[in-house]
């Protein structure tokens, strides 16, 4: 799909999309300790976009404002992961993991400190995962948050391009019995998808080795 | 007599994987891929398969709901759900159809306790 060499062949696109898929279901295993409930997720989507398209394709979605857990990550491959919700179910997501006896009050106080947590935890543990996997260590920033529309919450960093390509990966997920649906996506710039192919072919070789 | 596994799971890679570790603990066994749920009821329409291994979280129908056809088809099949996502429902839904829970990335330790299984339950089987 793209001209440039950074396009992932089909076992490429595959390899990665497997690794992606295992952060993120380990993400949810932790997610449904802390909420009590099943997590259900989807089969991830990889693509490789303009940064405005990726701002878009969220945006397009969702008509209300946003509410997103942000971590940058650096090292072998560098980025952006973030879990995203519509703000109107941010309230009720910090209420499911601060339990049922939470009152309303303690809920609102707390709201932001419950979110960060529970984007710390799920964002590590799809990071941690996909590093251990490609075998890398990635450094991760504290989690911050954001509030916006798609496009402020994807807005390319300071002096960069928004017609820049991107590779965005994003997964939705849902929780079972509430009110509560969201996003995990991730964003990564031209020279971490030159890296991050390298690594994805390396783990190919590991994995398939004396295969059949 | 030959002993015939299914892997079906959307990614060819882990389908690779999958087929690797297989080989490796059951080098005799006859290996089928399927990619999907549909692909997989064909296969079976199609030939005898003695064991199946299942991803979880896959386009179109899971592999708990493929594992919900097979188990109704047949009753002894040894049935293995692959997944990393190790949620409670999950697994208890894997049990309740009578199927084993793997974790991903498939490693041979964690898939030689299944294949050992559906080994000696076929032997039994066929007497």
């Amino acid at each position: 799909m793209s001209e440039t060499d950074i396009s992932l062949d089909e076992l490429e696109r595959d390899a990665l999309t497997e690794v992606v898929n295992i952060g993120v279901s380990r993400a949810a295993s932790s997610l449904r300790k802390m909420v009590g409930r099943q997590v259900l997720l989807s089969v991830p989507a990889v693509e490789i976009v303009t940064q405005a398209a990726a701002a878009s394709l969220i945006g397009q979605r969702e008509s209300e404002i946003l509410v997103a857990v942000k971590q940058d990550f650096e090292g072998a491959f560098s980025g952006r992961a973030l879990l995203i919700f519509p703000e109107t179910k941010s309230l009720e997501l910090a209420q499911a993991v601060m339990g049922d006896d939470a009152t309303a009050q303690q809920v609102a106080e707390l709201e932001n400190e419950a979110l960060t947590e529970t984007g710390n935890v799920i964002l590590n543990n799809c990071l941690g995962t996909m590093a251990n996997m490609l075998k890398q260590s990635l450094k991760m920033s504290l989690p911050q948050i954001v509030r916006g529309s798609g496009e402020q919450l994807f807005a390319a960093t300071e002096g960069r391009n928004s017609d820049a390509l991107v590779l965005f990966l994003y997964i939705n997920f849902s929780i079972q019995d509430r009110d509560i649906r969201g996003y995990i996506a991730m964003l990564m710039d031209l020279p971490s998808m030159a890296s991050l192919k390298l690594l994805i072919a390396d783990f190919i070789d590991r994995v398939t080795k004396d295969a059949y | 007599m030959s002993v015939t596994i299914m892997v079906v799971d959307d990614s060819k890679l882990a389908r690779i994987v999958a087929g690797k570790t297989i080989a490796a603990l059951q080098p005799d066994w006859i290996r089928v891929e399927a990619s999907n749920a549909d692909e997989a009821l064909v296969l079976l329409g199609e030939r005898q398969i003695d064991v199946a291994v299942l991803d979880f979280n896959m386009p179109g129908r899971d592999g708990l709901e493929l594992a919900a056809d097979l188990r109704r088809a047949h009753a002894d099949m040894p049935i293995a759900i692959i997944t990393a996502n190790i949620q409670e429902e999950v697994i208890s839904r894997a049990r309740d159809v009578n199927a084993t829970f793997v974790s991903k990335p498939v490693t041979e330790d964690g898939m030689s306790g299944f294949l050992a299984g559906a080994a000696l339950r076929l032997k039994q089987a066929r007497g």
